[in-house]
């Protein structure tokens, strides 16, 4: 027991250092490194909470997919961060008001608010139900049958942001000589060949 | 002493909040405002994991699974976006992005 506490204490005071540092990191790529971090922590939060399938699942589709292309693009575009720096205390008063008044809703939301007795029983899919398989197999055991529309339509989602992501950003350049297959298949010889009968001395 | 619901809710509302906050202080670079909208995001997936633990429903980790395709959809959308505005104004200051104002 003692041993999860220091546990959830370490892994949480990391992460909430971790989301200080990605939001006022002077350069974009140590935000990057932080967010990274943010993540590890929220997957160590999962695992302590036994929810490992998600836990992996944000190491992999996290720090694996969308922090790499994260850092991909701040290091790809040329951009002067310093000057989109400049100014950014500016805000700090009125986004710190703001912030302040959403973790005290949030706070008060937390401090009078209690579980229904009967909550409990009114799971859909209980944990204990399922007995002594493991968290993975009884998430699988869930999405693949009930919630198999569901898995079907998230695949489709991603599908469509790939899709979107690469009519995004592919570009015909123009004035570039590149080679077209199509177009030297499709010649043929007699439209290109010509036979001329050229006079001697003549010339062409 | 015991590590509660309370707990895992709390840490995910800072997070939540550091997020908005984020938004904020940033307000002239969208990396960081991507950034900040994965931050919340990962807040909302915490909050639903531990309640679907201390609530004995695995729906609530099918439900994070959900929230975590749609978060990587929009990341890998909203960076392709902010590569084709750079490459047509060679800057990606927030300010700068009214082109399509009537």
């Amino acid at each position: 027991m003692i041993i999860q506490g220091i546990a959830f204490y370490v892994f949480a005071a990391l992460l909430v250092a971790s989301g200080v540092m990605v939001i006022s990191a002077r350069n974009p790529v140590h935000s990057v490194l932080y967010l990274v971090l943010a993540f590890f922590q929220a997957a160590g939060l999962c695992v302590l909470l036994g929810a490992e399938f998600i836990a992996m699942i944000l190491v992999i589709v996290y720090v694996g997919a969308v922090a790499v292309l994260f850092l991909f693009v701040v290091m790809m575009l040329d951009i002067n961060f310093r000057e989109l720096r400049a100014g950014a205390m500016q805000y700090l008063p009125i986004g710190g008001l703001i912030g302040l008044i959403l973790l005290a809703e949030l706070a008060a939301v937390l401090g009078g608010w209690i579980i229904a007795p009967a909550a409990e029983k009114a799971a859909s899919a209980p944990l204990a139900a399922l007995g002594n398989v493991s968290n993975t197999e009884a998430l699988g055991q869930l999405i693949y049958t009930h919630y198999v529309y569901l898995f079907q339509a998230s695949g489709i989602v991603l599908l469509i942001a790939m899709i979107g992501a690469i009519v995004l950003t592919l570009r015909q350049r123009e004035g570039v000589r590149k080679q077209n297959i199509g177009a030297q298949l499709a010649r043929r010889r007699e439209d290109v060949v010509v036979v001329r009968k050229v006079s001697t001395g003549g010339g062409v | 002493m015991e590590i509660g619901l309370g707990h895992y809710l709390t840490v995910s509302a800072i997070i939540f909040t550091l997020g908005v906050l984020g938004i904020f202080l940033n307000r002239k670079n969208v990396i960081i405002i991507l950034m900040s909208i994965e931050m919340m995001l990962l807040a909302v997936n915490l909050n639903l994991v531990s309640f679907s633990v201390y609530l004995n429903d695995l729906v609530g980790q099918v439900f994070s699974m959900i929230i975590l395709t749609v978060a990587a959809a929009e990341a890998a959308i909203g960076l392709a976006i902010l590569v084709v505005y750079f490459r047509n104004r060679g800057s990606i200051r927030v300010e700068d992005i009214n082109m399509m104002r009537g």
